[in-house]
């Protein structure tokens, strides 16, 4: 058995392996190389050494304003899509009528695509925003704020079944001796329900966090290309896409410098949820 | 271990062929067996006429034209992406001084091209040190469009504050705003909503005023200013007719059929229908917007009534003043395809612009007004904004405004205006602040 894995191993690997390669690593390795060059297309590039990521700081305004904003926007959506998808969970694990139907519902936001959940939501906003004679662009807080509700209409069903699982798998007897010493609802939410879910809590905040982290499309469908409200990714995209002309070789170094470090940022968030869930996971 | 050493050296060798299949351009067949030309079109609402050529160069030619069109807003996108790969365009375009600065080292050198030599205005072209890199295929122009239906009910209105009583009579902006402001009381007896369709300021729909309404100011300083825009003087603008451009741009958003303080989310199309639903009498476009009048369905404006006006802006001498005219449409032929290739190329240029199934196919199909001189007065498109470019360009009298936003900074530069000119409009910002960052930005995209 172990031989013949042995032997039938490069068939097995090598066309994932192959396309990964392609399609991933090639590109990406690229992609570090030509951060630090000045280039108009990947084939024409000049070294610059660090210059590009200097500008991210010195030269370009939005990079810090679009980081803030992301993070901002990350905290906000993790607080908000957890603990309501928290209490819907709670709701529908109880004994109600029609429950898996409820559950579809809920659940059914998330099959929707980006950018069409975002021009949805630019109608009903706007359509709101309406009566009182403005629009999502009047201020910044108001595409920010849409942008959480919409983040949240789409994650919690999401969150939601994972909740429901973490619930799910909690013994009844626990619940039951609780009760018989007298603990109140609220004390046994407290007490039992969140430690023994917390699992459940985990994945769903990091699942939350880099959702909400590299969020792009939603963004742009919702928000157009407002500076001021572009979250990173966003800001990334016109870095490099809309700097035309006789600078356009800096501002694509600049843009790519850009995507690094949020690759950076993110990997470090995944790096972090690997280490904590894997750690939930073998206490489980 | 063995075995990893050989996977690990596969790896290297697929990344390596990565990368060089990244560095080199297709190699092209021996001499005189090109087979197909790729053309990367900028204009999305012609994408199927192109379908119609690239047939009927095939059946002539055998070969075989493959367009692909980008679409609305992606064009520098598109093209950055397909010029690194094996099916870089051999024919592609920039949109003027600043895209051929973006793209120099791709741009051939069209002099010798038959289609260069039948340009009637060489000084259209993107020419420098005695090479030509970009040919002009098209000309635009755009101005106040207006129904003189909904203008001919107002001129017969019998308690009208004004004088006028032809469209004709409408040479300045006083006379302007004093009709637009008239009518705007009277929309009622009109049956409108408002004189001008609403001024489109969402992000990415606000092109017409963040670079063909800035156009004006900006030209008629450097006319005042003698820049000549071969040398570098034109990296900073004092914005001298920002007062100008406020007088308009105030015209167009207190009289206009949507409330000032939600522009934000109103995109052309909407714009555009409006006008040919007649909700409005005016709105500012260019010819290119014809289909969006006539095509629409419930189209109430008759192909007779649609005339232009030009974009008065209260300037001295404005009465001599004509619509914008001009192009940011540059041919180019990739300077990095092979001899073969590019001199295919330039052969199905000069067919499409030449030949009579070809001419047919541009001013029919296309509904350009071209160039060069293998077009005869009557070859021109049919459709009413087409015949009034015409009719303006061939006016005598007054001096049509050129097309220098192709010189603007960059994409960039346009959206943040664009977007102090919503916050203007929602009351956000003041002029000055607007003005002071139109002249601010203008400089730091050029990096003076």
């Amino acid at each position: 058995m172990h031989k013949s894995l042995k032997k039938y191993f490069p068939v097995f690997v090598m066309p994932v392996l192959a396309a990964f390669t392609v399609s991933f690593l090639a590109p990406f390795a690229m992609g570090v190389y030509l951060s630090f060059t000045r280039f108009k297309t990947v084939d024409s590039s000049e070294w610059v050494g660090f210059e590009n990521y200097i500008s991210i700081f010195t030269q370009d305004e939005t990079f810090l304003y679009s980081l803030w904003l992301t993070v901002r926007f990350t905290v906000v959506s993790i607080i908000t899509v957890n603990v309501l998808a928290f209490a819907v969970a709670l709701l529908l694990t109880r004994k109600l009528k029609g429950i898996n139907f409820f559950r579809t519902v809920f659940f059914m936001p998330n099959l929707i695509g980006g950018i069409v959940l975002g021009h949805i939501w630019s109608l009903i906003i706007n359509g709101i925003l309406g009566f009182y004679g403005v629009d999502i662009t009047y201020d910044p807080s108001y595409g920010f704020w849409g942008l959480v509700v919409q983040m949240n209409w789409q994650m919690i069903g999401y969150m939601m079944i994972i909740y429901i699982a973490g619930l799910q798998n909690i013994p009844e007897q626990i619940n039951e001796a609780a009760a018989i010493d007298g603990a109140s609802p609220v004390r046994k939410l407290f007490s039992i329900t969140l430690p023994m879910v917390m699992p459940s809590v985990t994945i769903c905040t990091f699942l939350t966090l880099t959702n909400s982290f590299k969020l792009f499309d939603q963004n742009l469908a919702l928000n157009g290309k407002n500076a001021e409200t572009s979250l990173l990714a966003l800001d990334i995209y016109k870095t490099f896409y809309d700097h035309t002309g006789l600078r356009l070789a800096e501002w694509h170094g600049i843009g790519q410098a850009k995507a690094v470090v949020f690759f950076l940022l993110v990997a470090v968030i995944a790096f972090v949820q690997l280490r904590v869930t894997g750690r939930k996971e073998v206490e489980h | 271990m063995k075995k990893r050493i050989v996977a690990i050296l596969t790896v290297i060798c697929l990344a390596a062929g990565v990368f060089s299949g990244c560095t080199r351009m297709k190699p092209a067949g021996p001499e005189g067996t090109v087979t197909e030309i790729r053309y990367l079109n900028f204009k999305p609402e012609i994408a199927e006429v192109y379908d119609e050529i690239s047939r009927v160069y095939e059946e002539e030619t055998g070969i075989k034209l493959i367009v692909e069109t980008a679409a609305s807003g992606t064009y520098e996108s598109t093209l950055t992406a397909r010029m690194a790969t094996d099916e870089a365009p051999t024919i592609f375009q920039i949109n003027g001084p600043i895209g051929y600065a973006s793209w120099a080292e791709y741009c051939a050198d069209l002099k010798n091209t038959e289609l260069y030599k039948h340009l009637t205005d060489k000084s259209l072209a993107i020419t420098k040190n005695n090479g030509v890199y970009g040919i002009p295929y098209v000309v635009e122009g755009y101005g106040i469009i207006y129904n003189k239906a909904i203008l001919n009910k107002y001129f017969s209105l019998p308690n009208r504050n004004t004088s006028y009583n032809y469209v004709e009579e409408i040479t300045s902006f006083a006379a302007l705003k004093a009709v637009v402001e008239d009518m705007q009381a009277r929309r009622a007896d009109l049956g409108i909503q408002g004189v001008f369709a609403s001024t489109s300021l969402k992000t990415g729909e606000d092109w017409r005023w963040q670079t063909h309404l800035m156009n004006i100011p900006v030209t008629l300083e450097f006319l005042d200013k003698n820049i000549d825009l071969t040398g570098d003087k034109y990296k900073s603008i004092d914005f001298t007719y920002s007062e100008n451009f406020k007088n308009i741009f105030d015209l167009y958003i207190n009289n206009s059929t949507t409330d000032k303080a939600r522009l934000g989310t109103v995109d052309v199309t909407t714009s555009m229908a409006e006008f040919a639903l007649g909700k409005c009498a005016m709105v500012q476009n260019g010819n290119w917007g014809a289909s969006q009048i006539l095509g629409v369905s419930g189209n109430t404006v008759r192909a007779e009534d649609i005339g232009f006006l030009p974009i008065y802006t209260g300037t001295r001498g404005e009465e001599n003043l004509g619509i914008s005219i001009g192009t940011e449409n540059f041919i180019c032929i990739n300077a990095k395809a092979s001899e073969a290739q590019q001199q295919a190329a330039a052969d199905f240029l000069w067919w499409l612009f030449s030949s009579e199934k070809g001419k047919k196919l541009v001013t029919e199909g296309l509904g350009f007004i071209a160039p060069f001189d293998t077009f005869s007065a009557e070859e021109t498109p049919d459709d009413p904004l087409a015949r009034e470019v015409v009719r303006w360009l061939n006016n005598d009298k007054v001096i049509n405004i050129p097309w220098n936003f192709t010189v603007f900074p960059s994409q960039t530069y346009k959206e943040r205006f664009g977007s102090a000119l919503l916050k203007y409009a929602q009351g956000a910002m003041n002029w000055e602040q607007v003005k002071k960052q139109a002249v601010d930005e203008w400089k730091k995209e050029f990096g003076a």
